[in-house]
């Protein structure tokens, strides 16, 4: 925690009028009009015409520690995300080994606060070793010091609906929740790219919509029958988000997220045959595209997260069918969200900070995060230039792995500047 | 042309060229001396990650036809099985000084990858790959019917031809659909609607379910091998069913037009997709194939390994 | 520059200057017809062929002015020798032309190579041994229209139409009716 004080000058909260932020003790001390006074001890930092946003929340990210640290580790995944604007992100269960027990998470949450760069929440496994037979020690992690509040198959779908139904009565007795990969694994068996026309033409095994609208729907109606929440991970297709809409126009306790690609990028890129381009769920049609970016606009979709993937390089550096699924997010995530709505007046800034930060830290319950930016506030902050633009170099990327689909791409907005409880991570866009 | 990665590749013009090329080529296979010293010097690599011997051996006569030397890499019992990847073996290959490869790959796009990921410089040609495509196989198909249906020249205007089978997985289906219909053929596929590939409805072609409802007056029709595994994975109940409704025997062969041929890219289920005394029969032009084959992978590598030349340079250098 | 209007469309404003017409084409035929015949005494074992594109349609001539003196018929045929080329990688691959050898063969037979214009000999060369692979003549002869200096090889010509000294940046150019639709040799450059 900073003992110093910050000033943020001229920044701008939610895109709104300047004003001169004050960070002291780890909080936001005051908003101030411009130009005024402070200690003469205070860091001034010039935030003229620059965004001021909670710090992002991810609800899904894979840092692959303990198990590849040839992919990514907890301390570069943390630096990633701190240059992507985040300060916090769930850690995935999928790690070998799995984030199945107490011992494992407290790990992964014990080397996140070591890494210093932003939270580290650990998501918990739904099933011991995500293998879908047996209910995980949910309660051991709930209670554990990483005070687990999401459970997750990640990689891998709860497909059982018995298995399914008792982890979303069993996770209430702690306000969990479990977020589900809805993926049907029989209509998926060997899934290489969307099916449809073009997975037809290229001759790559297809992995249908249905697969994953028909768990959605299935999950829906359990959480509903049984009186639970449920949180749909990397919806991808028109009608996920249909599907969605329909339950929450019914009130029930459905949350669901989209990833960046998946608000950007299609299916189109799969004519390489470059695994760059190879993800779960794979990239879809311009139709699902435009559905996504309408859902994620109207809050169907709460939340944008990564879902960032990280590979070393030879498993991306070969044929489609060898190549691994997942690509890495962190970094480019706000400048895809504001290429894709912001930009096109689909979202305004504080819809930015709704779905990047207060309802994935909602979902996530996490309670220093995603605040609203007013005095007394926790300073988890976040200054974006939205009007910088920059190419992707993967060479640069503060991840270990390089695996982004946006190489050499023009990027709209970037971070300038992150604060976590206070303490610039970022500074300039460079690891402060 | 610098690859021949899919049919799709090829326009018109471009497929009359290498069937024309191979019909010239072919009388060099009536005469005493029947190799050329074009590519004499020039390594040609036969990449066949998956079996094929009739494939790999119509390509390595091909290539020593033209006095390329070939080198022949199975993927069984060499490192490849050991886990080697395709960028190392292609690699490997490079640094052996290859010009071309031959490659067939289990991946759907692996010669695509090969062409285009920047690890080697030399030409690909693709020899099937995944269920993706088989341009080779497509272009002695259609070597094969230009000489039956159109006296060995020009396109096939006009023509009807039928390919039935399991188009879902089969290369030579997507393969034959687009140059077929490229040489201006009208192509129509029959088979269960299991079989049939998603979206097939936006390719060029007409599809059907019913197999006597296809035939009658097509100029050829085409057999797809279909694999009794399939039956296992829910595709159709019984091979007794299959064969019944989209098999081909000599009821439905006599449907075809008066000199309507029979074709099929092997091998062969008898009994299943086709009757031995069809496969035999007068109409089968199937050994042909296998001919022609070697004759149009001749010109493919002679094309592919010639680039392309300006009329007046050569001209000028005579 | 009479006959400017028969090559309209060709090279630009450089003066291109005509060395046969067709008149001279077609008394180069004749003399040549002529000499084939004297040197082999009568014509029953000569087989004209032609090299691929111009070679041809002068076989063909020369073939039929042989035939009109002797009032037999003298086999005529094509060869290609684009497989034969030794220069495939620098100047790249082109469409094949027909090779059509007369069905009494070329075994023991006198056979008369026809080109049109005789160069670096390369062609001559590959041609030779496109021939070599189709068959063993007894001998083997070459007719050309033209000459035109600059041999890379130890090749030279039996039948010659008209010797024209050039430079290696000139260009010889032939035309002939049956594929140009004019009957004429023009030196450009």
């Amino acid at each position: 925690m900073s003992a110093e004080v910050t000033v943020l000058r001229g920044a701008r909260p939610y895109g709104e009028a300047p004003v001169d932020v004050v960070i002291a003790d780890g909080r936001i001390a005051a908003l101030d009009q411009p130009g005024a006074p402070v200690a003469a001890a205070a860091r001034e930092i010039d935030a003229s015409s620059l965004i001021l946003l909670p710090g992002f929340v991810d609800l899904h990210t894979h840092l692959r520690e303990p198990g590849r640290e040839d992919a990514e580790t907890i301390q570069t995944g943390s630096a990633a995300a701190a240059l992507g604007g985040f300060t916090a992100v769930h850690a995935m269960a999928n790690t070998q080994p799995v984030a199945d027990t107490a011992g494992v998470v407290e790990q992964v949450w014990r080397r996140g606060v070591e890494a210093g760069l932003c939270d580290v929440v650990p998501v918990g496994a739904v099933t011991v070793g995500l293998r879908g037979e047996q209910l995980a020690e949910l309660g051991a992690m709930a209670e554990s010091a990483a005070r687990v509040r999401v459970f997750s198959d990640d990689g891998v779908c709860v497909s059982d609906a018995v298995l399914m139904r008792r982890a979303l009565e069993y996770v209430k007795a702690f306000d969990g929740v479990i977020a589900q990969h809805a993926q049907e694994p029989r209509l998926t068996e060997g899934a290489q790219m969307n099916e449809g026309v073009l997975s037809g033409l290229l001759g790559l095994r297809g992995w249908p919509s249905v697969a994953e609208e028909a768990i959605i729907a299935r999950d829906i109606l359990l959480a509903q029958h049984v009186g639970s929440r449920v949180h749909i991970c990397h919806l991808s297709t028109r009608g996920s988000v249909e599907i969605v809409r329909w339950a929450k126009e019914r009130g029930l306790d459905v949350t669901a997220e989209v990833t960046p690609h998946h608000l950007v990028l299609t299916e189109e890129l799969a004519r390489t045959y470059d695994p760059r381009y190879k993800v779960n769920p794979p990239l879809r049609g311009a139709a699902d595209v435009d559905a996504v970016r309408e859902g994620l606009a109207d809050g169907t979709i709460d939340a944008v997260a990564t879902d960032h993937a990280p590979h070393p390089h030879e498993d991306k550096d070969c044929e489609w069918a060898a190549g691994a699924f997942g690509m890495l997010g962190l970094e480019t995530a706000v400048s895809v969200v504001i290429e894709t709505l912001v930009e096109p007046g689909l979202l305004d800034w504080r819809g930015v900070a709704d779905r990047l930060s207060t309802r994935p830290a909602h979902i996530g319950r996490l309670d220093g995060h995603g605040r609203p930016l007013a005095v007394g506030e926790p300073a988890n902050l976040v200054l974006v230039d939205p009007s910088a633009r920059w190419t992707v170099d993967p060479a640069r990327l503060a991840s270990k792995s390089r695996n982004t689909p946006f190489a050499e791409r023009e990027m709209h907005g970037r971070v300038v500047a992150t604060f976590l409880r206070g303490t610039p991570t970022v500074l300039d866009g460079q690891l402060a | 042309m610098r690859h021949l990665l899919s049919a799709a590749d090829l326009s018109r013009d471009d497929a009359i060229l290498i069937l024309d090329t191979a019909g010239e080529l072919g009388r060099v296979t009536d005469r005493a001396v029947k190799k050329l010293p074009t590519l004499r010097g020039r390594t040609v690599v036969n990449l066949f990650f998956e079996d094929s011997t009739r494939t790999r051996i119509s390509f390595e006569a091909a290539a020593k036809r033209l006095s390329a030397d070939v080198i022949t890499f199975s993927a069984k019992g060499s490192s490849v099985s050991k886990g080697e990847s395709l960028k190392d073996t292609a690699l490997t290959l490079e640094a052996m000084g290859a010009d071309a490869v031959i490659v067939r790959h289990e991946a759907s796009g692996a010669p695509h990858r090969l062409a285009h990921s920047g690890w080697i410089d030399c030409a690909v040609v693709n020899a099937g790959d995944g269920t993706h495509e088989h341009p080779t196989q497509a272009l002695l198909d259609a070597f094969t019917l230009r000489h039956h249906l159109s006296g060995g020249e020009g396109a096939l205007d006009g023509r009807r031809i039928v390919i039935v089978g399991d188009v879902l997985h089969s290369r030579v289906a997507r393969s034959n659909v687009l140059l077929l219909h490229a040489l201006g053929a009208s192509v129509t596929l029959v088979a269960p609607p299991t079989l049939m590939p998603v979206g097939v409805d936006t390719w060029p072609c007409q599809v059907s379910y019913d197999l006597d409802d296809a035939l009658p007056g097509a100029d050829a029709v085409m057999m797809l091998r279909v694999q009794r595994e399939r039956m296992n994975a829910a595709f159709f109940p019984s091979t007794h069913e299959y064969s019944r409704r989209y098999g081909l025997d000599t009821r439905r062969a006599a449907l075809l037009a008066d000199d309507g041929i029979v074709l099929h890219p092997g091998p062969m289920n008898r009994g299943m997709e086709i009757t031995a005394d069809v496969a035999d029969g007068s109409r089968s032009v199937i050994v042909e194939q296998v001919t022609n084959g070697v004759n149009v992978r001749m010109a493919v590598l002679y094309l592919i390994l010639g680039g392309r030349a300006e009329t007046d340079v050569w001209e000028m250098s005579a | 520059m009479a006959h400017a209007d028969a090559r309209r469309g060709a090279q630009g404003p450089r003066a291109d200057s005509r060395v046969l017409d067709a008149a001279d084409i077609a008394r180069v035929i004749g003399r040549i017809a002529h000499e084939i015949l004297e040197r082999s005494h009568g014509p029953s074992d000569i087989v004209i062929m032609g090299i691929q594109t111009r070679g041809v349609p002068l076989a063909q001539r020369i073939a039929a002015r042989i035939g009109e003196i002797e009032g037999t018929p003298v086999p005529v045929g094509s060869l290609d020798i684009t497989m034969y080329r030794d220069d495939l990688r620098l100047r790249g691959a082109r469409p094949l032309e027909v090779t059509d050898v007369p069905d009494v063969g070329v075994d023991n037979r006198v056979v008369v190579l026809v080109d049109d214009v005789l160069y670096s000999g390369r062609t001559v060369r590959a041609a030779l041994d496109a021939l070599s692979d189709i068959g063993r003549p007894r001998s083997v002869q070459l007719a050309v229209l033209v000459d035109r200096g600059h041999r890379e090889l130890p090749i030279r010509a039996d039948y010659v139409g008209k010797n024209i000294p050039t430079s290696h940046d000139q260009a010889v150019r032939v035309r002939l009716a049956e594929v140009d639709g004019l009957d004429e040799v023009t030196v450009e450059g």
